[in-house]
């Protein structure tokens, strides 16, 4: 490690201004600055209270992922055994889960730094962490059963378009993880939706789809609600996360270990995370009482409100997605309606959208669209407030 | 009740699921050029809103009691061969003008700040394709009572105007960030606009019963 800082060391002059190879700055400090601390402290802009940067900011959010995705690929490994009706131990999960997930995590980095790079020595940028978040949270909401290729498409898009056209880190208007996976939605809709898992003849884990057992049912509980069927899964299978999904998503208890990590670094905004949540279960709770008062028998509108809160996407967009600082509401008061809205507009898409069962990232999308009207009228308000004060 | 199902199934279908702007793509000219403060942008939404509520109706009405084939036998029965729709373009413009002309000379009086900042854009709203689309779309959509035309034409506007307000918003919010130099202004707007309306298909798909 001392060898390779010396040999850094000694190159940096050529890299500086007037350098030799001045025009790869951004590239050589890149590299330098993810295998060591920088030497220097960031400065400017609104870094008071702490000497946080973003650098930290970033790792902090990256490690509240880790047990999602952990969960996430021993569940791969879980379900993969369970479909082929072998019985198998930690370590073979593991090892298979990692199989499939591993790649979907290297594509993710290696396309969306390349193109990072390339903007960042084009602009003459500093290539920033930022999209260490974006790349694994990317990974963590596709099915595993995504090929490889529609990964790298998916995330060069979203960098580009969400993300570098804007300025790059800090300045999208939309979630980019969140783009790459409504993206991949519209655009190849047979790989994301439920029609192929629940048909049978397209598998959870694709690798081995001939040799299934037999009445396997790969349905997820959101796509068993979108026909009109109660979900097979228990309530606490759904908490646990002993069910099919988007890598990271299925399991609410890793999430939430995360989202514990996010709030109490003070990085995620429990404002949101709280109001999500609370929105939902309201939403959940009304659907309940308009069903049984007009008497629409819709099994949907029906479920308990509780497990509209476990299934599919919900724990996931609230916790990792809703609370990205940039593209979310940034007053406080905002926050909270930004949170109930994206709660309530899930579970009413969920229910009423049959073309959508998992409302979630198209609920979030939206809100971000939205997100700076919702800003706007509330410093307005905050305006007119103590204007009237005042006189 | 009836009635009144289907009057909110076409407010919810205006506003949100056929929007003018994000899923017909109507009115674009004004939306792209008005949409730089908030406020601005609620002027002459409220303004699309006026002129769209009204002139749907009235087209609705002059369409079905004048224009449809043998429409006008109400008048005498030797006119119930007569087919006028062949007109219904050059009637719904002026009728478009004239509303139009009208809003003008309120917002001039009521709003003469408003007035000096929508500029060209507010008689420019007689020539806003969101309207006379709203129209034509009308023409379509075979509305039996007074009622639907009057909500549709309200919806279209509200949506428009939501959609405006949104976008406005975020320009505002635009105005700190590093965009690359040949995208500025209008072409990273179009970008935006592209997202924005990636956020509204959400909506597609709804089903109310």
């Amino acid at each position: 490690m001392n060898k390779l800082k010396e040999v850094l060391h000694r190159l940096r002059p050529e890299f500086n201004k007037g350098g030799k190879y001045e025009k790869l700055r951004s590239t050589f400090d890149a590299i330098d600055t993810f295998l060591f601390v920088p030497g220097h402290t960031t400065h400017g802009g609104t870094h008071i209270k702490d000497g946080i940067d973003l650098k930290r900011t970033m790792f902090t959010v990256v490690i509240a992922m880790i047990p999602a995705l952990l969960f996430g690929i021993w569940n791969v490994g879980y379900q993969h055994f369970r479909a082929l009706g072998i019985e198998s131990t930690l370590l073979e999960n593991m090892i298979e889960g990692s199989i499939v997930v591993l790649p979907i995590v290297a594509v993710s980095y290696i396309v969306g730094l390349a193109v990072e790079f390339i903007f960042a020595q084009i602009r003459g940028h500093q290539v920033n962490e930022g999209f260490l978040v974006t790349g694994m949270l990317i990974p963590l909401c596709l099915p595993p059963s995504i090929p490889l290729w529609m990964v790298g498409v998916a995330t060069a898009f979203t960098v580009v378009v969400c993300k570098e056209v804007f300025g790059g880190t800090g300045m999208n208007l939309l979630n980019p993880a969140l783009t790459a996976r409504v993206f991949l939605f519209f655009a190849y809709p047979a790989y994301m939706a439920g029609e192929y898992l629940s048909n049978g003849d397209f598998l959870w884990v694709a690798a081995n789809r001939n040799d299934a057992v037999d009445g396997f049912s790969g349905a997820t509980s959101l796509s068993l609600y979108g026909e009109g069927k109660v979900a097979t899964a228990s309530m606490w299978e759904m908490f646990v996360g002993l069910e099919q999904g988007s890598i990271g998503e299925t399991s609410v208890l890793a999430i939430l270990i995360g989202a514990l990590i996010l709030i109490l670094t003070g990085i995620g905004s429990w404002r949101i995370i709280a109001s999500v949540f609370i929105g939902g279960f309201a939403m959940g709770l009304m659907m309940n009482s308009l069903n049984s008062g007009l008497h629409l028998n819709n099994i949907y509108m029906a479920a308990n409100p509780l497990s509209h809160l476990l299934m599919g996407g919900f724990a996931f967009g609230a916790v990792y997605m809703a609370t990205d600082p940039v593209s979310a509401a940034q007053t406080n008061i905002g926050k909270i309606y930004y949170g109930l809205l994206i709660g309530a507009f899930t579970v009413i898409l969920r229910v009423w959208n049959p073309a959508y069962p998992e409302g979630m990232m198209l609920a979030i999308l939206l809100f971000n669209v939205l997100a700076p009207l919702i800003d706007y009228f509330v410093i307005d308000s905050n305006k007119k407030r103590r204007l009237a004060r005042v006189k | 009740m009836l009635i009144a199902n289907s009057l909110i199934n076409i407010a919810v279908k205006s506003i949100f699921i056929d929007n003018m702007i994000f899923s017909v793509f109507l009115g674009m000219c004004s939306y792209l050029a008005v949409s730089k403060k908030v406020s601005t942008a609620f002027g002459l939404g409220m303004a699309v809103i006026f002129v769209l509520g009204f002139t749907v109706p009235l087209n609705w009405a002059i369409e079905k009691f004048f224009l449809n084939p043998g429409a006008m036998e109400w008048i005498s029965p030797s006119f119930a061969t007569l087919d006028l729709s062949f007109l219904s373009f050059i009637v719904f413009i002026s009728v478009i003008a004239a509303f139009t002309q009208l809003t003008e000379m309120a917002v001039e009086k009521l709003s003469p700040a408003l007035y000096s900042t929508l500029g060209i854009f507010l008689p420019l709203i007689a020539v806003n394709c969101s309207i006379l689309g709203g129209a034509l779309f009308m023409s379509q959509k075979g509305f039996t009572n007074v009622g639907e035309p009057i909500v549709y034409g309200l919806g279209s506007g509200i949506g428009w105007m939501i959609a405006i307000v949104a976008l406005a918003a975020i320009r505002e919010k635009l105005k700190y960030s590093d965009v690359p130099a040949p995208l500025k202004g209008l072409g990273i707007t179009f970008i935006i606009v592209g997202l924005m309306a990636f956020g509204f298909l959400s909506f597609m798909g709804f089903e109310l019963k």
